[in-house]
């Protein structure tokens, strides 16, 4: 059960961040998930992200909806405070979260189900607003904890366990982000942590909405043959863009690039990603391209992965509401508070 | 019986009818508030449909020396300016009371009544030969029966002047064109009529330190006062000038003076569900927040607020409430979601509710509001409704005392938690029900897990019955709890009363009158909260038979009272008003004396 705190016994020698802490700091409970499943690999990859960054796990708000996926918080960074709210509807509560505390780092982790179908609203409006986050799509096209229903995610053709198939026309997440106006878009596969590592720590320095798209099978209700959503359908359909590099702030980047297969993004707090394309005429630059570049390799049936977009541009939630840059949360009252002349203001207006 | 030739001063009902959309409302409130600067207490009441132009709209004054606030059941003076609802109008005058309608086009034969005298002002034209615009021409036609009326009620025209001066600050040649038309009603009326009627507005000094405001600005103001910092919240009629009015505060008392930043942030959300989310993600994260809604809104938020009660996340929701069930009648009041409000969510869940009944009320009781909220780690709702948040009360001067300190509650500081050995999200250490809380960010032991799932006094989850049901019996101890800190029942008596009245939030008004007209000695209680605390009972117990006045169709707060209560429900006699109109004194009078059909209910 999740309850179950692991042991945290380092061992002589373990690695240790600048802040003193071991990779074991950034873990979290047991997890309940069947063997095998996809989102496990998900949160060894962000403890892993979250570790290199050095951030203080106190630092991270951990906010999830319901469903598989949004029990995963639970998983990781037992140090930070979670909130696993009611069905589809994390998107709200990281917003409120992020517009009371601007100087935490929050991560959302979601499913198709909670994001796609019942959240998709919020889901679409969080992005609109550019909240500061990082929000993960642990996608598996099913419902796991209902027992394999088809999600919003499964595509047209592809089979449930008892052979039923699916007849509605999927939603890509990583195309409506990119509609309506996400930030920082990207596609892993849950198998590969290599690829998936940087995405997440980029997604978490991104300054505005982070989505990524990891597509993480279900072992028990959708990894047979018929599904589109299974281990081996996903390696063999894969079509990876770029690869990215996360380089922290204090480092410079000293990597020879030869021009047009390596691009430096500086982020706001310094840091940089590097895109290296594995796919010459890919660029991250361009919503319309990266839609098209994506729905015309879907043609072919391939799962366009990588960082697929990204624009340090635009303003986060507090920029466009200019907000004070000490967090709303930690305003003395006394500055909040207009008083007894206040009063008086208000007595002349409306007297 | 009064003599038709009485002089009644201050102390009488205008009623204008119009049609929305063509600037009416300023001429009513240019009306009110001159009456009001003459130091003599008035009320508006706006009856508008769900609609922006072109639909019947009612303004009804009520011009009180005693200070009375609800709707008496009299119109002396109808003002009948739309031609869809001139014999319904002229219908509801009461007997010995004036007409004055736009007699540019002459109807004397249809709309004449034996009982009343009918007062026809060329509005139309004397606009038309005055004014060259369009739109002025339709606009000054209002201001010009203002003008008429200051003759035919001896309203003093400098006090008109002020007012006009006041809201034209700067527009010099809307100032004049607005005192032209005053003076063109005030001279016909002079010239045609025999001025002032009997019906008529003495000088007072009445109204020294009161203001005129609506209880939507009044608990805006209370969000400013109390810290709030986010307003989270999704336009819904009539609960969006609650937050018009804390942006337009913020705009005034939050930008930070030396940044130019925002000390607040408002959010337009979605729809009430995330509304209601950002409320209570802020309110985890330490930071006070609100949203406001009506009835559609509290349905939409139910599930978020069992989450709130059941994770014990404070957060506070004004419930301006309108006409239900459904859709309803949104620009019509009512007192219909106090069922809805008290369990809203599934499985066992209740809240906290507070119930204002005047514009005051709602601003000390926003304070209130954040303060219980935080005090009891839950969702506070505020009900209001439709009368007290959008009509214009008069309302004494607000008072602040500066050394009010939110109550943030049991919340963990970052040196509390460095000596701290353990600390655990839901253990009950003292055993009021409440337990200690920490936000995020703060020091790495006050890390916790915070879920709508079954969950154990240490914040893990868990399916086991004993714990589950630990926490679940806590909650129901916190509640117990909550009926010390929260506003206890106001209660009138008089001598040698056995009988009683029972009500809460806007009936108040129609009951206080009643109080001093009725056949009989009464004792009153008016309920300010629920839970009810131990007076409640008590009140109960030593008063024979009680009414209990509401405006809803299934004496919901009846039902309550005989859920949460030991009570004998046949000494309970429901006084029902539901019609969409603001409860009458007429109305509470004629149920006490058991001429309502619906009034009686067991």
């Amino acid at each position: 059960m999740s309850y179950i705190s692991k042991p945290r016994v380092p061992y002589a020698g373990i690695k240790r961040n600048k802040l003193g802490l071991t990779i074991r700091d950034y873990e979290g409970g047991m997890s309940t998930l069947c063997a095998g499943c996809g989102h496990d690999s998900i949160t060894a990859a962000l403890v892993q992200a979250f570790f290199e960054l050095e951030v203080a796990p106190h630092q991270v708000a951990k906010l999830s909806g319901i469903g598989c996926s949004s029990k995963t918080p639970a998983y990781f960074l037992d140090g930070a405070h979670g909130l696993n709210a009611v069905h589809g509807r994390m998107p709200a509560i990281a917003t409120g979260a992020n517009a009371a505390n601007r100087n935490l780092y929050y991560v959302g982790v979601s499913g198709d189900g909670d994001s796609l179908s019942i959240g998709i609203g919020q889901f679409a409006h969080a992005i609109r607003r550019n909240v500061n986050m990082l929000y993960i799509i642990e996608n598996n096209g099913v419902y796991g904890l209902t027992k394999g229903q088809f999600s919003a995610s499964a595509d047209i053709g592809s089979t449930a366990k008892k052979g039923e198939q699916n007849q509605n026309l999927p939603i890509d997440p990583v195309v409506l982000a990119l509609s309506v106006g996400a930030t920082y878009v990207a596609r892993s596969f849950s198998g590969d942590k290599d690829q998936l590592i940087p995405i997440l720590k980029g997604g978490l320095m991104h300054q505005g909405f982070a989505l990524i798209d990891v597509i993480s099978p279900c072992v028990t209700f959708n990894d047979h043959a018929g599904s589109t959503k299974s281990y081996a359908h996903t390696r063999e359909h894969i079509h990876e863009t770029v690869r990215s590099d996360f380089v922290p702030p204090a480092e410079a980047i000293e990597i020879e690039y030869q021009k047009g297969s390596v691009t430096p993004v500086r982020l706001h707090d310094g840091s940089h990603i590097l895109l290296r394309k594995v796919a010459p005429e890919f660029s991250a630059e361009s919503r319309s391209e990266t839609v098209s570049y994506i729905e015309k390799h879907q043609a072919k049936g391939e799962i366009v992965t990588g960082l697929l977009f990204l624009d340090e541009g635009p303003g986060d939630l507090h920029e466009t509401s200019d907000t004070t840059e000490q967090p709303l949360c930690a305003i003395e009252y006394d500055s909040l508070c207009p008083g007894e002349s206040g009063l008086e203001d208000v007595y002349r207006i409306y007297r | 019986m009064l003599k038709s030739n009485d002089v009644i001063a201050n102390d009488f009902v205008i009623k204008v009818a119009n049609v929305n959309g063509t600037g009416s409302s300023s001429a009513n409130s240019l009306l009110m508030k001159s009456i009001f600067h003459m130091g003599v207490p008035v009320i508006g009441k706006n009856y508008f449909p769900s609609n922006i132009q072109g639909l019947p709209t009612w303004y009804e004054i009520r011009v009180s020396k005693d200070g009375y606030v609800s709707r008496s059941g009299r119109v002396d003076i109808m003002v009948s300016m739309n031609a869809q609802t001139y014999l319904q109008d002229r219908d509801e005058v009461s007997s010995g009371g004036y007409l004055l309608y736009d007699s540019s086009w002459p109807r004397e034969d249809r709309l004449a009544r034996n009982d009343i005298t009918l007062l026809g002002v060329p509005l139309s034209r004397i606009c038309n030969e005055a004014f060259t615009s369009a739109r002025a021409r339709i606009l000054m036609k209002n201001i010009t029966y203002v003008g008429a009326l200051s003759a035919l009620l001896n309203i003093d025209h400098d006090v008109i002047s002020d007012q006009l001066k006041r809201t034209f600050a700067g527009k010099e040649h809307l100032f004049e064109a607005n005192m032209k038309a005053i003076q063109l009603g005030h001279d016909y009326a002079i010239k045609n009529f025999s001025c002032p009627l009997r019906f008529r507005v003495e000088p007072l000094d009445y109204t020294a330190d009161l203001m005129m405001i609506d209880g939507n600005t009044a608990a805006a103001l209370g969000c400013v006062y109390a810290g709030a910092t986010l307003g989270a919240w999704y336009p819904i009629t009539p609960s969006t000038s609650l937050m018009d009015g804390f942006t337009k505060f913020c705009e005034k008392f939050r930008i930070d003076p030396v940044t130019g930043k925002k000390k607040y942030c408002i959010i337009q959300a979605e729809d009430e569900l995330a509304a209601i989310g950002m409320t209570i993600g802020a309110g985890w994260n330490g930071a006070r927040a609100f949203t406001c809604t009506s009835g559609p809104g509290i349905s939409l938020m139910s599930e978020f607020l069992g989450f709130g009660y059941y994770a014990e996340v404070p957060t506070v929701v004004f419930d301006v409430q309108r006409v239900g069930p459904s859709t309803g009648m949104p620009t019509r009041t009512q007192q219909s979601d106090i069922l809805s409000c008290a369990f809203a969510s599934h499985g066992d869940t209740r809240h906290v509710l507070l119930f204002p009944a005047y514009p005051e009320e709602c601003f000390y009781f926003s304070l209130e509001a954040f303060d219980l909220a935080e005090r009891l780690q839950t969702p506070v709702i505020v009900l209001s409704d439709l009368d007290i948040g959008m009509n214009d009360w008069p309302c004494p001067k607000l008072t602040w005392a500066p050394s009010y300190k939110p109550d943030r509650g049991k919340v963990l500081d970052e040196e509390e938690l460095e000596h701290l050995e353990d600390f655990y999200r839901y253990q009950d250490t003292d055993g009021d029900g409440i337990c200690f809380r920490t936000f995020p960010g703060v020091h790495p032991r006050g890390s916790f897990f915070t879920r709508g799932s079954g969950h154990n006094q240490y914040g893990g989850y868990t399916e086991d019955p004993e714990e589950y049901q630990q926490v679940l019996d806590r909650l129901r101890r916190k509640w117990e709890t909550a009926k010390k800190f929260v506003p206890e029942p106001l209660v009138q008596t008089q001598p040698g009363a056995k009988s009683a009245i029972i009500a809460l939030g806007s009936s108040d008004g129609a009951v206080q009158e009643v109080l001093e007209h009725a056949d009989q000695p009464l004792d009153y209680m008016r309920i300010r909260a629920f839970p009810f605390s131990d007076g409640v009972q008590e009140f109960i117990d030593t008063h024979e038979r009680i009414f209990v006045v509401e405006q809803n169709r299934d004496a919901q707060l009846k039902t309550l009272l005989t859920v949460e209560l030991n009570i004998d429900k046949r000494k309970l006699i429901s006084v029902l008003h539901y019609d969409g109109f603001p409860i009458g004194s007429d109305h509470v009078l004629a149920g006490l004396n058991g001429l309502l059909k619906e009034s009686v209910r067991v």
